[in-house]
């Protein structure tokens, strides 16, 4: 398939004029005018010195040119940043897997500084020995590798009323996406033994953290047994402090907030502890007034990250790759619809790779742009069969009161210059 | 995949274990890694209170000490009241307004368990002082929260024999995650094609412009432009191979050969260093250096030698501003013995801090402040 170009041609005229000035300094300095890119014709400095040594990083940050794709915060949104949030730049980022350089934090009490030296995981509760391991033991169990999404229940929490704000880090941005190395939950529990526990089936497991906030939450015994993992590596490093070094919990497709950072002890029980974090936050209030409570499971949700308001078209007409991220907690995403008006019609997008189990997904919708406006959606479908729904469809169940869980489908309006806005589409 | 991930939270609950739970535990192989937990371990750890009054010490507290804790420990954050300052969360108020446009979640209109607010009190309040209160004082706390909310009288006096008792006016207005049957129809066959006669746009972003400044794209267009690897200096490239081996010695020469200005000769770097650790523990209120603003304590920049009370736009109490009509300048030696214990300095100050321990703490968090401004 072959693209025209149509309209204005703004790249070319500027590359002309921009030849002919520096072609004019070339003239003097070398006699002879070069025709073309400067930037091929004329030796650049980079072609002609050298570049940093080997020591110049030890452990490397990204070149500087890059200093735009990094964490940002909304000050409003909270009353302070030690017990607050910001926003993974997914709007620059492609691929699936988030660096952890730029993966969105949220804390209750501060990110704290925790050695391994000094780390201490208690086992305690409806177990048969109560045990103390140290950071050392946990590397001595077997262990897995997995890629996970986690995702805050709050990501798009601001947008239930309305649109508010303009650009994807911001309305979807807390989440990341990294490959975890760690022990399973389930071996651990193991190895204090669970015949005390007798039937498992109504048991829980009280997971909490060492920082000031402690952040406790309960987790059904199934789940634990399941696919929970006492992690401490991510993306093949340790842990960051802000992502609970040296150990976190992580609990695949289920709320970030559950995902203990610091982790510090694990108690089984025969009751949820209704903590602060599962009653008064983390609850879903309806209209009636009356509030869902344990929605851990993230609903199938997808976004277009380019374009979009941070992430504009700036090349003229023709050829666009519209690209995004899709996910669910119900398991692996298995198709991603884009749409380009608002939703009348769809096309299904090109998935980089097979949706794999609660990790997210890469689309692509490679297609030709010449100038129309847009109102771009996209779609995503999970292996149970659910299709992620629209605001209005949330509304119709939940209300308007809802802040958690909101999975809806985001609107862009791309204009004809390129730009891109937040909008809600009826 | 396990066949758990396909059940709802509700039915899973409910459901017969699945296959996953089958493996008996006492099959299960140990390793023989970790040792055993101590009790007095356990019971350092093991805090947490259940609905049904599991791991609730005794104690007991009541709404008239309750006032003054709250007003000392909570009220710079929550307020006087428990109405809530700025952004803090607000504890009191909001009955009957959860199926209203913006309901206002309280303790008193939300909570359904009190036993979650004494074991949140208890173990993460207060804020950037956690876990430094007695059982009788969180009975006591607890008290006055409920006092503001109008759920007790005046008189009241809280304890492990009655918390379970207090009715909470929310405690039945939970259910369980329902999704699975309430939102079922969101698992269907997706419309492509004529899915809606007409689209309209109904809200913008723009229109609220709430989204922070710097972000707006075309401000990141200039920042790329500004780091544009053609502005660099056409010399850079070509002198870095012969600088380069003086530059790595460089910084030693300065530190040796010229003397750093007096003033900041005089603070050792490495107490500077420990008092930044140290500071840690004001932070949740306090800020200092560049941009540094009020929060629920004022900007320190400076402080060390600046009269007291005179930070901009910060709202001190009368005690402090008493003390700082009366001269009080922030002295080291002042410092410090506000720092060693805050509320036996001066008895009515708003800091809620319990106060540095370690003498070696307060000195080098004063070093800190020092090399900050002041």
């Amino acid at each position: 398939m072959t693209f025209g170009f149509k309209g204005k041609k703004p790249s070319r005229r500027q590359f002309l004029s921009g030849a002919a000035a520096v072609g004019a300094g070339a003239l003097t300095a070398t006699g002879a005018k070069a025709a073309g890119d400067p930037l091929i014709t004329q030796v650049q400095d980079w072609a002609s010195g050298t570049g940093d040594g080997v020591d110049a990083s030890p452990y490397g940050l990204p070149i500087e040119f890059e200093s735009d794709v990094r964490r940002r915060n909304v000050e409003w949104l909270t009353a302070d940043t030690i017990s607050s949030i910001n926003f993974t730049p997914i709007h620059a980022l492609d691929g699936t897997i988030t660096p952890q350089g730029c993966a969105f934090e949220r804390h209750h009490s501060g990110a704290i500084e925790l050695k391994k030296s000094d780390y201490r995981l208690m086992i305690n509760g409806l177990v048969d020995t109560p045990l103390v391991f140290t950071y050392a033991d946990l590397e001595r169990f077997p262990r897995e590798n997995r890629v996970y999404f986690c995702e805050c229940a709050a990501n798009t929490g601001m947008e239930w009323a309305g649109s508010q704000l303009n650009g994807a880090q911001f309305t979807h941005g807390m989440i990341h996406n990294m490959e975890y190395s760690g022990v399973p939950l389930r071996t651990l529990l193991e190895e204090a033994g669970l015949t005390a526990a007798g039937d498992l089936k109504d048991k829980w497991v009280y997971v909490e953290g060492a920082d000031a906030s402690s952040n406790g939450r309960s987790i059904p015994m199934q789940k634990a047994l399941d696919d929970c993992l006492v992690a401490f590596k991510a993306n093949g490093e340790a842990l960051r402090k802000e992502h609970g070094y040296p150990v976190r919990l992580v609990v695949p497709g289920w709320e970030g907030n559950m995902w203990v950072k610091w982790l510090r002890r694990i108690e089984v029980t025969d009751q949820a502890i209704e903590s602060r974090e599962e009653t008064s936050k983390y609850t879903d209030t309806l209209a009636d007034g009356t509030s869902r409570k344990w929605t851990w499971e993230m609903d199938a949700k997808s976004v277009v990250t380019s374009p979009s308001p941070q992430a504009p078209i700036r090349h003229g007409h023709g050829p666009l790759v519209i690209t995004g991220l899709a996910w669910s907690g119900r398991g692996a995403i298995t198709r991603v619809d884009v749409s380009k008006d608002g939703g009348k019609t769809w096309e299904t997008a090109r998935l980089a790779a097979p949706g794999e189990q609660m990790a997210l997904t890469r689309f692509y919708l490679d297609t030709a742009w010449n100038g129309e406006e847009m109102l771009l959606q996209s779609r995503a479908m999970d292996e149970t069969g659910y299709v992620q729904p629209t605001k209005n469809e949330l509304r119709a169940v939940r209300g308007l009161n809802s802040i958690y869980h909101n999975n809806c489908i985001q609107t862009w309006w791309i204009k004809a210059d390129g730009e891109a806005e937040n909008v809600e589409v009826s | 995949m396990s066949k758990y991930r396909k059940l709802t939270a509700t039915t899973a609950l409910a459901a017969t274990l699945a296959t996953t739970l089958v493996a008996s535990p006492a099959m299960a192989e140990k390793l023989g890694l970790g040792r055993p937990a101590l009790p007095d371990e356990i019971a350092a750890w093991n805090k947490d209170v259940s609905p049904d009054g599991t791991g609730l010490p005794t104690g007991s507290g009541n709404v008239e000490d309750g006032e003054v804790l709250f007003a000392d420990y909570c009220a710079i954050c929550h307020g006087d009241f428990a109405e809530g300052v700025d952004n803090w969360p607000k504890l009191a108020g909001g009955a009957d307004t959860l199926d209203h446009e913006d309901p206002l979640k309280t303790v008193g209109s939300y909570w359904p368990y009190l036993t979650t607010t004494w074991d949140y009190v208890n173990r993460s309040m207060p804020f950037g002082n956690a876990q430094t209160l007695t059982n009788d004082e969180v009975f006591a706390i607890v008290a006055y929260i409920l006092y503001s909310n109008d759920l007790v009288d005046e008189d009241f006096v809280l304890s492990n024999e009655n918390l379970l008792d207090v009715e909470m006016p929310n405690a039945d207005g939970f259910i369980i995650d329902d999704r699975q049957t309430s939102e079922a129809h969101f698992v269907r066959d997706p419309c492509m094609n004529d899915c809606k006669d007409s689209v309209e746009i109904t809200m913008r972003a723009a229109v609220l412009d709430v989204t922070p400044e710097e972000t707006r794209a075309r401000k990141v267009q200039e920042l790329m432009d500004k780091t544009n690897p053609r502005v660099k200096p056409a010399t850079a490239a070509a002198e870095a191979p012969a600088a380069e081996p003086a530059a790595t010695e460089q910084p030693a020469q300065e530190a040796a050969g010229q003397p750093a200005p007096e003033a900041i000769a005089a603070i050792d770097p490495e107490l500077v260093a420990a008092g930044e650790k140290v500071f840690k523990k004001c932070k949740a209120c306090h800020q200092v250096g560049d941009g540094a603003k009020n929060k629920a304590g004022p900007v320190l920049t400076g402080i060390v030698g600046a009269p007291a009370g005179a930070v901009d736009g910060f709202k001190y109490s009368g005690a402090m501003s008493e003390a700082a009509s009366g001269g009080l300048v922030w002295t080291p030696e002042e410092l410090t013995a506000f720092l060693t214990k805050p509320k036996a300095y001066m008895k009515k100050t708003k800091m809620s801090f319990a106060g540095l321990r370690k003498d070696s703490d307060i000195e080098a968090v004063i070093a800190y402040l020092q090399a900050n401004g002041g």
